[in-house]
């Protein structure tokens, strides 16, 4: 341990320190990207507002996509009840599972895109509303998978047994990104079905 | 395998921290560091990198509007075709417009700003070690770098950089057939963006984090210094609004890169119907001044914070209205997020929609107003010693008045539709947000200098800096207002193709002279800044006999800041000429306990629970 963490650890027990920083940090990141999805569905609104706007049905496989999202985060909450009782065999299990459904998952909306595709709703050279669902469902994507490789560094930390009772912090960060990419997959999906 | 786990888990958490521990190599202190003092510097030299490149741009356009007729020629060393028979090739000149501003807005005064100043002061002032994770202040810094080193090379491009303006407004920056810039000139500028993006969200985020979380025994939000303030509400700010501005320019980039039709539609050119069909070049101006308004902020609120710091220290008097301080920070901060339309009046809104947007504009004016009375309240009868840091806090108090007046003329919608895009909106932002952040700046880095390099700047060739460039800049601006009354529009190349205004040439040779003088003073300072790193009166560990934390760390603060203990925090930070007391200032870290004679009322009661807590075997 260096220096300086030994002086930190000893001041650590100060008044002010209400949460942990890293924990805390990711909310605020968890803020800004709360902001790029309340910034582009609000653009989506207006622009809808405007007319002009061509009307096709959701892939049926979001349906399915959604609840296998929901799953893997079921997964990733067993896991942390497995966590806190130092269950470190389940511990994997769980966190694996919870990888192969968040890969399950890209996969399915990749087969949404390639079904949309086929019913000639296109990215580009189409109408925006067209535009809007690529781009609402590509973000989201490329956020997951941040959180699909943030699950790979939790799974190699639980394969050392870094991961227990005592020493939650980096799971429970984990868990809460995934959780958080999860509602906001639930927030996307019930938007574009009212919206449409 | 569990339990053996156990013991050792403290280390492997750790693990990553251990480089800290041994003597550090020349890249990992100077270069590739995780110090904020260093990253503070970082962040200044490249601010000031920037500050004479885009200000060197405003000579070449000033050059262009105040001698239209003259012979360019001798520019061509270094503009080379840019000059086309002695004259300025027009485009480039909007080139250098749009450069100008997004340099001056965004690397000057967010990063060169708030990259300084909430990187160097935070932790000082707070009594924190470091900021919350020295590692993504690096990536900071490095992302910072990265989209300056894009934006840099894209100056260089034969197309030109972006030259759509630094709003970049499609169709204009969406299609390259409209102007040269719009090509791989606007490409770059929207990868540099997005770094640049990047950087400030991972700074913003270290920097609430710090405050909210780092901050010594004793320093409670009400006894945080208004400098900590204004810089974590300006976090807040670049957190909820660079996020729109990526949004934004998502969606540009899709649009001029991959097909889509968000912002165009039904666009002729030469003849030929483009593609896109449905899209709304509107749409794209809520997303911008969702962040463009708070962006204003960002780049002011810090500037506010460093003066009241520095009016207060050398007026040797309590900052006045601490809590309305905060309190107007608080109100600016809420209600530039919902002003942004105020900047599209002219796009045909719905008027009922234009009258909410000017009432929430001119509603500003009130937090704004409470702020420039509790400076004028706060120098009042002061014992004022005008140190340069403070004759520039004064001056950013006098440009943020003149500017902010005219701020409630544009504000009115009816009033807004003669002015708009004239030179009356170039004197008003150029006032109340340019100058007045660029003297915040300069009043910072004559203030802490002392702290940041250990040696004092040359106080004569402050003076001298400040008069010149106080004058020089009202002379640059003020007569700005005549032109843009007179119906003069912005980012015009020339003004001679039209007899209403060539009565405004003499004006606009007078402006450029004075902006020519005013650029050179600014050679000064930068002489005097570098020449004090190297050759400066060393400095005493508190110069200014001020209160705040980061003046009981030595002299040249080493990693850590404290060598021993993070001082505890007692009071609030403005006990100046208290009454009783032996000096006229009292720092933070000094009990009530050892300044009996002058405690007030109510700090009698805390002392007593002061003194419990010593006492108590307990106490941390």
């Amino acid at each position: 341990m260096s220096t300086r963490d030994e002086i930190e650890s000893v001041e650590d027990n100060g008044v002010s320190l209400s949460m942990n920083p890293k924990k805390f940090i990711l909310w605020l990141f968890i803020v800004s990207i709360v902001m790029i999805f309340v910034s582009l569905t609000s653009a989506y609104i207006v622009r809808q507002a405007e007319g002009n706007w061509k009307l096709f049905e959701l892939p049926s496989i979001f349906l399915y996509s959604t609840i296998v999202l929901l799953m893997s985060s079921a997964t990733m909450h067993w896991g942390y009840v497995n966590a806190k009782n130092d269950e470190l065999q389940k511990l994997k299990i769980a966190i694996g599972s919870s990888l192969f459904l968040g890969i399950l998952f890209l996969w399915m909306q990749m087969e949404g895109w390639k079904e949309l595709v086929s019913n000639n709703i296109f990215f580009s050279f189409s109408n925006p509303s067209e535009a809007f669902l690529y781009v609402l469902t590509g973000l989201h994507a490329f956020h997951l998978v941040s959180g699909l490789i943030f699950i790979i560094i939790v799974l190699i930390s639980s394969f050392k047994h870094n991961i227990h009772a005592k020493n939650l912090a980096q799971y429970e960060i984990c868990l809460t990104y995934w959780h958080f990419l999860d509602g906001l997959w639930l927030y996307l999906y019930i938007f574009l079905m009212i919206n449409r | 395998m569990a339990t053996v786990d156990l013991q050792i888990h403290s280390h492997e958490v750790h693990a990553h921290d251990h480089h800290e521990h041994h003597e550090q190599s020349f890249i990992r202190k100077y270069i590739f560091s995780e110090d904020h003092k260093i990253i503070a510097k970082q962040f200044l030299i490249s601010g000031m990198f920037w500050a004479i490149l885009g200000g060197g741009m405003s000579m070449l356009f000033r050059l262009q509007l105040g001698f239209p007729d003259a012979n360019l020629d001798w520019l061509k060393p270094l503009l080379g075709e840019w000059i086309e028979n002695g004259k300025m090739n027009p485009e480039f000149y909007l080139a250098l417009v749009t450069m100008h501003g997004t340099i001056m807005v965004f690397f000057v005064l967010t990063a060169g700003l708030s990259g300084t100043f909430s990187n160097f002061l935070i932790p000082l002032q707070i009594g924190a070690r470091d900021m919350a994770s020295g590692f993504l202040n690096m990536l900071s810094y490095w992302f910072f770098f990265a989209s300056s080193v894009i934006m840099f090379v894209s100056i260089f491009i034969e197309t030109g950089p972006a030259s759509g303006g630094w709003v970049i407004y499609p169709p204009l920056s969406a299609l390259p057939q409209a102007m040269s810039g719009s090509g791989l000139g606007m490409t770059l500028w929207l990868c540099s963006m997005s770094l640049f993006i990047v950087s400030s969200l991972l700074g913003s985020i270290n920097y609430i984090t710090t405050v909210i979380n780092l901050r010594t025994k004793g320093m409670s939000f009400l006894r945080l210094p208004l400098t900590i303030w204004a810089f974590l509400i300006t976090a807040i700010i670049g957190v909820l609004s660079f996020p729109v501005l990526f949004s934004a320019a998502l969606l540009l980039i899709f649009d001029r890169s991959f097909g889509t039709s968000f912002y165009l539609s039904e666009i002729y050119i030469a003849g030929e119907a483009l593609h896109n069909v449905g899209g709304s070049p509107v749409l794209f101006q809520h997303l911008f001044w969702f962040l463009g308004h708070p962006e204003v902020y960002i780049v002011l609120l810090p500037a506010l914070g460093i003066t009241s710091e520095i009016i207060a220290t050398n007026s040797r008097k309590p900052i006045f209205g601490y809590k309305a301080m905060i309190g107007s920070i608080l109100g600016i901060a809420f209600l530039s997020f919902i002003v942004w339309a105020h900047h599209m009046f002219v796009t045909g809104m719905n008027p009922f929609l234009g009258s909410i947007f000017m009432l929430l504009t001119l509603v500003i004016a009130v937090p704004s107003a409470v702020k420039a009375f509790n400076y004028i309240a706060t120098l009042w009868r002061g014992n004022i010693v005008f140190t340069p840091a403070m004759l520039f806090s004064i001056g950013l108090v006098s440009y943020f008045i003149s500017g902010g007046l005219t701020g409630l003329i544009l504000g009115n919608a009816a009033l807004d539709i003669q002015l708009h895009d004239t030179y009356f909106v170039v004197a008003h932002f150029h006032l109340v947000m340019g100058t007045a952040s660029f003297f915040g700046m300069v009043a910072g880095i004559y203030h802490w200098f002392p702290k940041m390099f250990g040696r004092m700047m040359d106080a004569r060739l402050g003076y001298i800096h400040f008069w010149f460039t106080f004058i020089g800049a009202y002379l640059v601006f003020f007569p700005m207002h005549y032109i843009g009354i007179a119906g003069f529009p912005r980012r015009y190349y020339s003004h001679t193709g039209f007899d209403a205004f060539s009565t405004f040439t003499d004006l606009n040779q007078f402006i450029s002279v004075a902006a020519f003088l005013t650029f050179a003073v600014q050679f000064l300072f930068l002489f005097n800044f570098i020449y004090s790193i190297f050759k400066g009166r060393k400095a005493s560990s508190n110069p200014w006999y001020s209160n705040t934390l980061e003046w009981t760390t030595p002299v040249n603060p080493g990693h850590g800041n404290w060598p021993g203990e993070v001082p505890t925090v007692y009071r609030w930070p403005y006990d100046y000429s208290k009454v009783g007391a032996d000096d006229d200032f009292i720092p933070q870290n000094v009990p009530l306990s050892a300044t009996l004679s002058s405690n007030l009322e109510h700090e009698k009661d805390l002392q007593k629970v002061e003194q419990i807590d010593i006492s108590s075997p307990n106490a941390q």
